[in-house]
């Protein structure tokens, strides 16, 4: 079972209790001033946007192969089976190559703080042991968020969208965006009119990287016997035309070749 | 340089610039980043990323260039520059590291990808082979040290690997400065099409190994005027020749590169990013095409020119990659904020007076005492060695 959000725009009703309870679970203040910045930050973990009548929902998606894990140096991220994407702090050395990666702009620094972290959602994992939904699902009064299964949540989707013809547009977005997310979102309007990106590709983002990396032991193996034997030739050319007593043409000829 | 302006000036605007680094020093570590950049996080890497790394790491090319140049393809008439080389890679990649020291969130952790390993990141291979070059750079300088102080037993010990470590610089070099544009590979949806590319890491690599001949041909200008010391003027056209050669491919993968992805129309919409991308292009192609002329190539100060337009072009390319080409799909702009660029300037003038402190304690310009056995017997030069200095009369 892997863990996973589904978030219904058309029945979020912008009350703001989700982000008010992850707000307690992670001891972070949470005050009218807070609610109003539409943005996820050190201060608050997952936002509610609005869109004129509408909402849309703002957090860590947990990509299914997600850049932050790939990019980062030290591992500090891990994409766990049972669905959350965590991050260790004690490892964090803060170059923030996981914020400049990932698709959704999802983690944030602490930017004022002299030890500074990464934070963002983590899906509530330690409650997931204990099979308890998050906290953001547990608080939501109409049920725009619940947890639960990813493909039983693909499930419920595809059941709202064909019980409610003309209600949803016919998308779930994060099934496919960068490989897939274990948040789920269905919309009543098309995606980017509620602010969500729709021109991500639907390949996993390591595999663009992983398409070079893969080729170092091979450009290593390659490099040092062409070097090694670029050397030799030199060498030998140097040394044969040493013998002639012409040493500059070995120059010469070094350059042309 | 120092000759537009008396010394003092300089002098004084050193004083003044280390004297704003060290206040920014202290408000960036006891106030922390968001008191000393305009970074947030939408914006995560700035100036110190775009430049003092990205840059600098370029710039520091001609440490492995030469190397090579002379160590490997023994194309011994480069030796006399190999050490000023040497020793600006290795400061340059100190200066680097001292770069990151400031934009870490966290720096006492810079060790951690040592030892808390993600193969699967770019950040991860370029951390170590930048630690390992910076090393090589370290053992490649250290003769310079050891001859300064008779050391003879370790010197014949470190001459012994020499070739096995000149390889291995060649090659973790080129991993990283290849890596540094792969940094952006995994960004197909933040970095602009009119500068992704799954040819980034390509591209990098080439314009880095023009930066390090443009760089050989900067120093020795300088030096020539500052010491006395120069190569001879052939060996400088020799090099534009080449510069102008690989700027060519460079510039025709580019532009194949951008065409066969579309990216052209992109010149279209209204915007900063044209024009940004225009002024990188120029800064290019114009040498090139300048230097494809024998006239041109006969001119040492205009050799000179040319290469100062590429180094401009080629840190144009990289602050566009970085800052440029991110700000549009990130939605905010980002400006650096004074602070940042007291850092960048202060690195920069930390380089020079290191550079001219280290060269007057250690014989860089002179030249090694063991000659290599194979060395090419000089001929007395002739009057050919009208040197660079010739033309660049003071002023
Ligand atoms: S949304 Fe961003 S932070 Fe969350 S798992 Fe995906 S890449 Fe990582
Ligand atoms: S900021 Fe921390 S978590 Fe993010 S990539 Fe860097 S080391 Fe990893």
């Amino acid at each position: 079972m892997a863990r996973a959000i589904l978030y219904d725009s058309t029945r979020c009703v912008g009350c703001r209790e989700c982000e008010k309870a992850c707000s307690s679970r992670w001891g972070l203040p949470y005050d009218e001033l807070i609610a109003a910045e539409e943005k996820v930050s050190v201060k608050k973990l997952v936002t509610i946007r609005t869109h004129g009548e509408r909402f849309s929902r703002k957090s860590c998606m947990h990509c299914q192969d997600p850049a932050c894990v790939s990019v980062c140096p030290v591992g500090a991220f891990t994409k766990t089976a049972a669905g959350p994407v965590v991050y260790d702090g004690t490892k964090c050395m803060g170059c923030r190559y996981c914020m400049a990666a990932c698709p959704f702009q999802a983690p944030a620094y602490d930017w004022n703080s002299r030890l500074p972290k990464v934070s963002k959602c983590d899906l509530c994992s330690d409650r997931a042991a204990a099979g308890k939904p998050t906290r953001c699902s547990e608080s939501c009064p109409a049920e725009a968020t619940i947890t639960g299964d990813r493909d039983d949540l693909v499930r419920e989707a595809r059941k709202r969208m064909a019980e409610n013809p003309g209600q949803y547009v016919d998308k779930i977005y994060g099934l496919q965006e960068v490989g897939g997310t274990s948040v789920l979102m269905l919309s009543g309007v098309p995606f980017d009119q509620i602010g969500y990106r729709t021109d991500l590709p639907v390949r996993a983002l390591p595999g663009y990287t992983w398409d070079v990396l893969k080729h170092i032991p091979d450009t290593v193996t390659v490099g040092s016997v062409m070097l090694s034997g670029i050397y030799w030739l030199t060498a030998r050319r140097q040394k044969v035309a040493e013998a002639e007593g012409d040493g500059a043409r070995g120059f010469r000829k070094g350059v042309r070749s | 340089m120092t000759r537009f302006l008396p010394k003092t000036f300089w002098q004084l605007v050193f004083a003044a610039l280390m004297a704003a680094s060290a206040y920014v020093t202290f408000v960036r570590f006891y106030h922390g980043l968001g008191s000393s950049t305009n970074l947030n996080d939408q914006f995560p890497w700035g100036l110190w990323i775009g430049f003092d790394v990205l840059c600098g790491v370029g710039l520091a090319a001609g440490g492995f260039t030469l190397a090579a140049t002379v160590h490997i393809f023994h194309l011994e008439r480069f030796k006399p520059i190999v050490r000023p080389a040497i020793l600006t890679a290795f400061i340059g990649y100190l200066l680097v590291i001292v770069a990151l020291m400031f934009d870490l969130g966290q720096p006492w952790r810079i060790w951690h990808p040592l030892i808390m390993w993600n193969p699967r990141s770019v950040m991860f291979e370029v951390g170590w082979c930048v630690t390992l070059y910076t090393t090589v750079l370290a053992l490649e300088f250290a003769p310079v040290v050891l001859e300064r102080f008779g050391l003879r037993k370790p010197l014949r010990i470190l001459k012994s690997v020499m070739l096995p470590l000149v390889i291995a610089g060649v090659l973790l070099s080129t991993l990283h400065q290849s890596s540094l544009g792969s940094l952006y590979l995994i960004m197909p949806h933040k970095l602009s099409p009119l500068w992704y590319s799954p040819l980034l890491p390509i591209l990098f690599y080439i314009s880095a190994i023009g930066v390090g001949l443009a760089m050989t041909i900067f120093e020795s200008y300088h030096s020539s005027r500052a010491f006395g010391r120069q190569l001879e003027f052939p060996l400088v056209k020799r090099l534009s020749e080449v510069l102008a050669v690989v700027l060519a491919f460079y510039l025709a993968l580019r532009l194949v590169d951008m065409k066969s992805r579309g990216a052209f129309q992109l010149l279209e919409s209204p915007g900063i990013e044209r024009w940004l991308f225009g002024l990188e292009m120029v800064l290019m192609a114009l040498p090139m095409l300048l230097l494809f002329r024998e006239k041109i190539r006969n001119q040492p100060r205009a050799i000179y020119w040319c290469s100062v337009s590429y180094l401009m072009g080629f840190m144009a390319h990289r602050m566009n990659v970085a800052i440029t080409g991110i700000e549009s799909a990130s939605g905010v702009r980002y400006t650096p904020k004074w602070m940042e660029v007291v850092i960048t300037l202060g690195l920069i003038a930390l380089g020079f007076a290191v550079f001219r402190w280290v060269t007057a304690l250690l014989p860089i310009f002179s030249d090694e005492e063991e000659r290599p056995s194979i060395a090419i017997k000089v001929k007395p030069m002739p009057v050919r060695n009208d040197a660079f200095q010739t033309v660049a009369p003071v002023r």
